[in-house]
């Protein structure tokens, strides 16, 4: 169903983590809430790239 | 976030001093956290040079080392070292080889001179000129090399270099109040109460 391998997805894993944690480091002090915020940016953004994902792969699959 | 005239802040509770906030901003452009390390904020200091710094460096290995460097030609505009230039002095070596380059490149034929060696082993220089698309160069040789691995470092390195911009905001300004999550909700009860309150005044 992908044209490239799965693996290339290995990529999005250090980003995420890097972008989350900066992202929340950047709007809290605290270090509790730094992970909170870090967990929910994560979260979020990869449930919108996965429903992206999704809405890719219908679109490929009925045409 | 509340701020007074000493450059102290009150965030999550807890009192910041922000120093020098021009300092510190420069700081964290120079070294990604050394702005929150001049600023005592040690946490924060250690977590953005690790994330930054890991994620440029990754970047840079995926990358074979040659996706970051400075160039502004026909057919080589290099825009995203703009982008990269935000982790700043892990970028600036790029700025001395373009200048190398340049020296070595003649204006009118627009070719590298033969003798002309990079700096450092190529660290961060330029390709040969001249770039031309379409055609094989130096450039098109990094790709083949490295394949998905030249265009993921580039993207790599210029998020690292975005995300220290944040990160540049935070040391002069703090943390930014608006979560980036959108509207924090109220507890129920605390809403339901509130109505009550003005349902109260109202009569």
């Amino acid at each position: 169903m992908l044209p490239i391998s799965p693996t290339y997805l290995l990529y999005y894993l250090p980003l995420i983590i890097a972008i989350a944690l900066v992202f929340g480091g950047t709007r809290h002090e605290n270090t509790q809430l730094i992970l909170h915020h870090a967990w929910q940016t994560g979260r979020w953004i990869t449930s919108f790239m996965g429903v992206i994902f999704v809405v890719i792969c219908v679109l490929d699959w009925m045409l | 976030m509340a701020a007074d005239s000493n450059n102290t802040i009150l965030v999550d509770g807890e009192r910041i001093d922000l120093r020098n906030r021009t300092l510190a901003a420069f700081l964290a452009w120079l070294v990604p956290g050394a702005g929150h390390f001049y600023q005592r904020r040690y946490t924060k200091a250690s977590l953005f040079m690790v994330c930054i710094l890991s994620t440029w460096i990754l970047g840079f290995a995926l990358g074979g080392g040659h996706v970051v460097y400075a160039s502004w030609v026909s057919g080589d505009k290099r825009w995203h070292y703009f982008l990269q230039a935000g982790v700043g002095g892990a970028a600036l070596p790029a700025l001395i080889q373009v200048n190398r380059m340049k020296k070595a490149t003649d204006p009118v034929s627009g070719q590298t001179a033969k003798q002309y060696e990079p700096l450092w082993g190529g660290f961060m220089a330029p390709p040969l000129r001249p770039v031309r698309e379409n055609q094989a160069d130096e450039v098109s040789a990094w790709y083949a090399r490295r394949g998905a691995g030249y265009e993921m470092g580039t993207w790599y390195t210029v998020i690292a270099g975005l995300l220290n911009i944040l990160v540049i905001y935070d040391a002069y300004g703090g943390p930014l109040s608006v979560p980036i999550s959108g509207r924090r909700k109220e507890p129920k009860e605390d809403a339901d109460s509130a109505d009550e309150d003005a349902k109260e005044e109202s009569t």
